[in-house]
């Protein structure tokens, strides 16, 4: 009668030699890959963010980012540069500024909404918001990017700044759907109340917070042009 | 130095076909619902879930079938887990090198495919154990079936929830979304309705197989 032999333990070198060998290779590809692909990916984000800076800014033509430095206003973004606050200024085919475009986020039904509004300085009002990050459900949720009556709210929504400069002369506020009869409120969405009422909210906070204090700084956006 | 036993032959059709249907990982294993259910809302999601999926399957077996030999028992699980992380990686940066939008809609489900028992099975219970060219066509053939699988839910749940099939519109404009099937409940449904068809064939199938066989008797 025949009897299988044990499998003697294998020696810690092929431990070693496995887990090593396999490790320095994946890495190896993983780099090759990530450097291969950073460029592509480098220039599609730019081109996206342009993208929807143009969107929400529908007067500009090009557009620079800047980051917010800590007493000492806006400095635009030096390429490679991370952290911090970002705020993108467009400006028209002659190099005016034309508005500003901030992100923006909140809570929604589902999960954190992202969004990007353009801020129009001289009309003092946000001219065009675009969602940047959302999964609200969809057929509902999602109305607060595909709903035309939804967006005309941001075609023109009053944002202006109180006699002071230091607020907003009137809160943005949600209100239910066909009820808006001021240039600072915005329509809900039937079907997607909680989604609404959080783009709306969401903007009334960053909006509190950052327009008065853009237009303290619009020459630092200005001499870069 | 061998760690492994092969159990190898020529690589034959059968190790590519079993995964379409027979070994359908989806409708008769029932692996990898994570994905199948949570990005099928859209026949894009699916197709483009079901394809980084193959390529990870084929990779990840193709490698760990090739360095078979090298891997002791032992270690083997974390040696696999690191191949089909690096593939993912991969996948990760190709997703979004190809379209940023398409990265955004499939959102963690990328990484997750590490954690996809599927792939994880399969370089276990096949690729440890066979040679490079069937453990590549086992893996083809899986990551086929999965990928079929995920289209046939995705497109079912778009063209009823959102009257679409690759966002292109099917019905008139009167027609009324039926919402719930692009929601986590219709994954659910439409997923019981394949399991439901694919059992009735192959119960049909093995009727038939089993009368021919007493009618020879």
């Amino acid at each position: 009668m025949s009897q299988a032999l044990p499998t003697p333990p294998p020696r810690a070198w092929h431990l070693y030699r496995a887990m090593v060998g396999v490790g320095v290779l994946c890495g190896l590809l993983i780099v090759t890959v990530f450097l291969g692909t950073r460029p592509v990916i480098e220039r599609k984000r730019a081109e996206a963010l342009q993208r929807a800076v143009f969107q929400v800014l529908p007067r500009a033509r090009s557009s620079r980012s800047f980051r917010r430095m800590e007493g000492r206003g806006f400095e635009p973004v030096v390429k490679g540069a991370v952290g911090g606050e970002v705020v993108h200024a467009g400006y028209d085919e002659a190099g005016r500024l034309v508005g500003l475009a901030v992100e923006a986020s909140g809570m929604g039904y589902q999960d954190v909404i992202q969004v990007l509004y353009g801020y129009d300085f001289r009309e003092q009002a946000i001219v065009g918001i675009r969602v940047l990050a959302s999964r609200e459900t969809p057929g509902l949720g999602d109305k607060i990017e595909t709903d035309p009556a939804f967006l005309a709210n941001f075609v023109r929504l009053d944002v202006s700044v109180s006699e002071d400069g230091k607020r907003l002369a009137h809160p943005v506020e949600a209100v239910k759907p066909g009820a808006k009869q001021h240039a600072w409120q915005v329509d809900g969405i039937t079907g997607a109340t909680i989604s609404a009422t959080a783009i709306a909210d969401m903007l009334g906070r960053s909006a509190s917070r950052w327009i008065p204090l853009l237009r303290g700084h619009l020459g630092d956006f200005r001499e870069a042009s | 130095m061998a760690f492994e036993l092969d159990q190898d032959g020529a690589p034959g059709s059968d190790e590519f076909v079993k995964g379409l249907w027979r070994e359908n990982p989806v409708f008769v294993q029932v692996l990898g619902m994570c994905p199948a259910l949570a990005v099928s809302n859209t026949a894009r999601n699916a197709l483009a879930m079901g394809l980084a999926t193959l390529f990870v399957l084929v990779m990840s077996n193709v490698v760990i079938s090739s360095l078979r030999r090298f891997i002791p028992r032992q270690v083997r699980i974390a040696t696999y887990i690191l191949v089909i992380a690096t593939f993912v990686t991969v996948v990760d940066y190709a997703i979004q090198a190809l379209s940023l939008e398409l990265h955004k809609a499939l959102g963690a489900f990328i990484s997750l495919i590490v954690v996809n028992c599927l792939i994880l099975g399969r370089a276990e219970a096949f690729a440890s154990r066979h040679g490079v060219g069937r453990s590549a066509l086992d893996g083809l053939g899986m990551g086929l079936g999965f990928t079929l699988s995920l289209f046939s839910l995705g497109a079912v749940r778009e063209i009823l929830g959102n009257g679409t099939l690759f966002g292109l519109a099917l019905f008139h404009a009167g027609f009324q979304p039926w919402v719930i099937m692009i929601l986590p409940g219709g994954g659910f449904f439409t997923l019981a309705g394949w399991l439901l068809l694919f059992n009735a064939v192959r119960e049909r199938r093995a009727r038939a197989v089993s009368l021919a066989g007493e009618a020879a008797q």
